[in-house]
């Protein structure tokens, strides 16, 4: 294997659409946020999205084969670290997410446990070579992803746990996904669903109901969904130079999951779907590094990417327009938050790590 | 291991890509579904969706005076202001908006420039206060000018032309170091508060609690619907002890003067009149005072926004006299002391002058009772020098000098009483002995408030019933209140009945033929009292400055006055600022007892009204021991009892058989 490495090969189109969703980002926070007590979260998120950048070329540089090597101890990092939260968890807002690190800073490790995932099932189907999937591989692709979802769900944490689910998925489609299993799978599903309704949290079940009936509870848990629906409709083609919904704060927290509402109340049809589009640009730009992986592993790793990306775009957009309920899934690169920042630019990290190695071997 | 020739099935690749190309076609077409095709749908529910929070402002409670009668109440006070989150170009309005307000057209436009960068939905306050015309002005705009719009406030309605203005106090908004002040932790920026007198003292109770009501509003501001309404808890009203006749009868004696009169019941310390003058219109400080007005306030020479029945600390001078012949009796020293009043007396190697000097008389051989109505410097001087200020301080200090009242009004000042103690104290020097003499006439060192003044001879005159002065009664005020009370309601200083009858006899000369004011005697009305002139600055300052000198420092005029000479009613306490002589003040005072009787007389008295046993004041002839007829009278108190329908024919005076 040479070593020759270099950024000329970096994926700076890639690099500047992402800059460009993030640029529309702060400037929506600080818009939203102007005259309300979060005033200079635009600010911050510029750190975030700088040191997002660091990591993103640090991770860059790291050999994603030699990740992949050692992704087992990273996976029982990944497993250890949600035990802590389970046993050390400082509780905010009835959920124990995150643990209280020296400093004063609060570490949320199912952000990371993504990342991990990603790599785990990319390496789980590398090593498996044939084209067909045999029921036994099925369960333990499950497996490894289905674990620490649970463990994440008791925290409880319903949205970051959903989100696990999209990289198994892409992983067992391109490892070789028969349809009959794709139907059985679905069939149990369904026939789980009632199950699951009990097993849901109060406010899960509220936040449910609440979408498929907002105009039942419209001051409670449905406000959000007919605030949000009242904002985006009335941005209008061209937007309402207004925002009267998000500025008049009836929005409430516009500036994290519903960032593209306030967004799309602002700039309107026209300025969402320019958004939209742009998020397109960046995932097929993304399957195409995926296409030109120099191996199977590389594949893997960056439709994995690709896989969450989408979900998370799909989850929180469809929330926006009223399609999806109220999960707590912010938008990438978009959507105030640390956390998701950094996890997305050191996915990016990978992803250019693999890019730049595919005329390598 | 990683070889090349394991790729990933590129059909199920573009698969993928199909699949995301497919989710978002779906949020495009959830996008388009909600921007596009119901896009006036959710306008429509945006412009209604516009949840105002409006406050209900309370009302401030209503002061009132001792018989329920309305001093202080409120009246419903528009303000016009400028609303911005209606997308309309405010500076073209401009003009018309303020011709219709009678405003200034550049100040307007100036407003809305300097408030361009502030949130739109907070209003520019165009005018306080407006008249009923610019109401209609609006009122007729709202379609013209539909970000014109006003806001109803309850606006405090004082007194006109400072009517007791000092007891009273004024409102104002609280002050951001308010604010920073424990005590004041529940107030928010915006409130109303007292600033001073009553207002402030008892703002708690006055203060009501804002209501809000949280109204769906459309983008012309215009209320939809309302969501849910929190009423405004109004502000208790407040009960004064004043009574509004008596104060009208003293804000009148006081017309045109500087000074300050207070009316008290030396029997329970109710105050039943205040008078500050200059005064000031607490109407100016309702809406918003003005810096020029304010500053014009502060540096006036005349202290208007002073209460001076509380904060002046002067020479009491002659008044004091009393306090004097008080410990000189106590002490057993003045009752056979006999002094010749040559027009003055050496003490200490230095020659002290009686004022009779300045009329060219001399009071010759001077008794107690003398001493007291012709108010005889050279007696008191020489008392002073038998008392030594030791036991001056004592009796002074007894009597309430030199410390607080405890009355319910803000920023009481103590005054001074000097002693050795305290000379060492501030000015660490000996206390000399020739200073003792000035402080015998109630000059020197010596200050005292009129509220102390009035509360120490009414004391004395109460035969050492010494009370809190006070402006509310505990009873008048809301359950759960407790005024914090920083002395005592009532403290009995033993004195003995002989040295109160000498003193209260002498009192009363004050106000006859031989007395220093004749002029304020009371046909019919058992009035006594002590006139004071007190320097301003000394005799000797005063020769220096000239003619210039007497006429700015003219001597302040004192009057303390009690009727019925003892166990009174009524303490009436009056200081005349430059007022030069006593006899003025007297007259002043003696309007207000004027007043004060004649009320008593026209109001039935309890005797006709009470059903049961009734305690009714007398003054009677008594018997000596040995059964001759005595001239002096003596005075007292007895109940009656009237459970049988009718008044006794006699009854027996305590203490007699």
């Amino acid at each position: 294997m040479s070593r020759y490495i270099s950024f000329r090969d970096f994926d700076w189109v890639l690099f500047i659409f992402v800059l460009m969703v993030c640029a529309l980002g702060v400037t929506e926070i600080r818009s939203a946020t102007v005259h309300t007590k979060f005033a200079g979260a635009h600010i911050r998120q510029i750190y975030w999205i700088v040191a997002g950048i660091a990591c993103m070329f640090l991770m860059s540089m790291v050999n994603y084969q030699i990740l992949l090597e050692r992704v087992h101890w990273m996976y029982i990092a990944a497993i250890a670290s949600l035990m802590m939260v389970m046993i050390f968890g400082h509780r905010y807002l009835g959920a124990k997410r995150w643990i209280k690190m020296p400093g004063g800073w609060h570490f949320q490790p199912s952000e990371w446990v993504k990342l991990i995932l990603i790599l785990a099932v990319a390496k789980y189907f590398n090593d498996l070579h044939q084209r067909e999937l045999t029921w036994t591989d099925f369960i333990k692709a499950g497996a490894i992803v289905g674990v620490p979802m649970l463990m994440v769900l008791t925290q409880p944490d319903l949205g970051t746990a959903l989100t696990y689910i999209p990289i198994a998925v892409m992983g067992l489609f391109l490892g070789g996904l028969r349809a009959k299993q794709a139907l059985t799978v679905v069939l149990l599903a369904g026939l789980m669903m009632p199950l699951a309704w009990h097993g849901l949290k109060p406010y899960q079940r509220d936040r449910l109901t609440s979408f498929l009936e907002p105009e039942a509870d419209s001051q409670g848990s449905g406000y959000q969904v007919i605030q949000s629906l009242i904002a985006v409709g009335s941005g209008g083609i061209w937007g309402s130079s207004a925002g009267s919904q998000t500025h008049l704060s009836f929005l409430p927290v516009p500036q994290t999951d519903f960032i593209f509402a306030a967004f799309a109340e602002e700039h309107g049809f026209v300025g969402a779907l320019s958004v939209m589009l742009l998020y397109f640009i960046v995932l097929m730009r993304l399957t195409q590094n995926a296409q030109t992986a120099p191996d199977r592993a590389g594949t893997f790793v960056v439709m994995g990417v690709v896989a969450v990306l989408s979900f998370h775009i799909l989850v929180n957009i469809g929330m926006v327009v009223g399609f999806m309920p109220v999960t707590g899934i912010p938008l990438p690169l978009m959507s105030y938050g640390g956390s998701s920042v950094l996890f997305m630019f050191l996915a990016l990290g990978i992803v250019m790590n693999v890019r730049m190695r595919r005329f390598v071997n | 291991m990683f070889g090349r020739d394991e790729k990933v099935s590129p059909m199920r690749l573009t698969a993928a890509q199909y699949i995301v190309l497919g989710i978002f076609l779906i949020l495009a077409y959830g996008l388009w579904r909600l921007q596009v095709v119901q896009s006036d749908f959710y306008a429509s529910l945006a412009e209604k969706n516009r949840i105002r929070n409006v406050p209900i402002l309370a009302p401030r409670g209503r002061i009132l005076d001792r018989e329920g009668r309305t001093i202080v109440d409120n009246y419903p006070s528009f303000t016009a202001l400028l609303l911005r989150d209606s997308s309309r170009d405010l500076t073209a309005d401009a003009d018309l908006i303020a011709q219709g307000l009678h405003l200034d057209p550049k100040e307007v436009k100036d407003r809305i420039r300097h408030f361009a960068a502030s949130p739109q939905y907070q209003p520019i306050y165009l005018k306080d206060d407006i008249t009923p015309d610019e109401l209609a002005f609006i009122e007729s705009h709202r379609n013209e000018l539909p970000e014109l719009d006003t806001i109803m406030a309850h606006r405090r309605l004082y007194p006109r032309n400072g009517f007791m203005a000092h007891l009273i106090g004024y409102v104002g908004e609280v002050s951001e170091e308010m604010l920073n002040q424990p005590q004041f932790e529940l107030y928010n920026p915006g409130d109303v508060v007292g600033k001073s007198g009553v207002e402030l003292q008892y703002n708690t109770i006055l203060m009501g609690k804002n209501g809000s009501r949280r109204a769906v509003v459309n983008s012309h501001g215009k209320e939809m619907q309302t969501l849910d309404d929190t009423p405004a808890q109004p502000g208790h009203p407040l009960k004064l002890t004043v009574d509004l006749d008596l104060q009208i009868a003293a804000e009148q004696a006081l017309e045109g003067r500087n000074g300050a009169i207070i009316a008290m019941d030396p029997r329970n310390g109710e105050i039943l009149a205040l008078v500050s003058r200059p005064t000031f219109n607490p109407n100016d400080f309702a809406v918003r005072v003005s810096r020029d007005q304010w500053s014009k306030l502060i540096n006036d020479d005349d202290h208007p926004l002073l209460d001076k029945a509380i904060q002046a600390q002067l020479a009491p001078g002659s008044t004091f006299k009393i306090i004097m012949a008080t410990a000189g009796l106590q002490e057993g020293i003045a009752q056979d002391m006999h002094v010749t009043c040559n027009g003055g007396a050496t003490f200490y190697g230095r020659y002290f002058k009686c004022w009779v000097v300045a009329e060219h008389r001399t009071h010759g051989v001077v008794g107690i009772d003398k001493a007291i109505f012709q108010s005889c410097d050279v007696f008191f001087y020489t008392l002073a020098e038998k008392l030594g200020i030791g036991r001056i301080a004592k009796y002074a200090t007894m009597f309430g000098l030199g410390q607080r009242t405890g009355i319910d009004l803000p920023q009481e000042v103590t005054g001074i009483m000097p002693s050795e103690e305290w000379k060492i104290r501030n000015y660490k020097q000996k206390w000399y002995a020739g200073e003792t003499i000035s402080v015998g006439i109630g000059q020197g060192a010596v200050t005292a408030t009129p509220i102390q003044m009035a509360r120490a001879i009414g004391a004395i005159a109460s035969g050492g019933l010494l009370v809190r002065p006070h402006v509310t009664n505990p009873q008048d005020l809301p359950p759960g209140v407790i005024p914090a009370a920083t002395s005592p309601n009532e403290v009995k200083i033993p004195l003995d009945p002989q040295n109160w009858q000498i003193i209260t006899d002498a009192m009363a000369g004050v106000v006859n033929p031989g007395g220093t004011a004749p002029s304020a005697h009371l046909q019919g009305i058992d009035f006594a009292g002590k006139t004071g002139s007190a320097q301003t600055i000394s005799n000797a300052l005063k020769a220096k400055l000239g003619a210039a000198g007497k006429a700015n420092f003219k001597d302040n005029g004192w009057f303390v006055g009690v009727e019925p000479r003892r166990n009174p009613e009524i303490v009436v306490c009056t200081l005349l600022e430059e007022g030069e002589h006593g006899y003025l003040a007297a007259r002043t005072a003696a309007q207000v007892i004027k007043a004060y009787v004649e009320k008593e007389r026209r109001t039935p008295s309890k005797v006709a009204q009470n059903k049961g046993k009734v305690e009714i004041g007398a003054v009677w002839n008594a018997t000596d021991p040995d059964g001759e007829n005595n001239d002096s009278l003596r005075a007292g108190r007895m109940v009656i009892d009237l459970t049988r329908g009718h008044a006794p024919l006699a009854a027996v005076a305590p203490g007699v058989n």
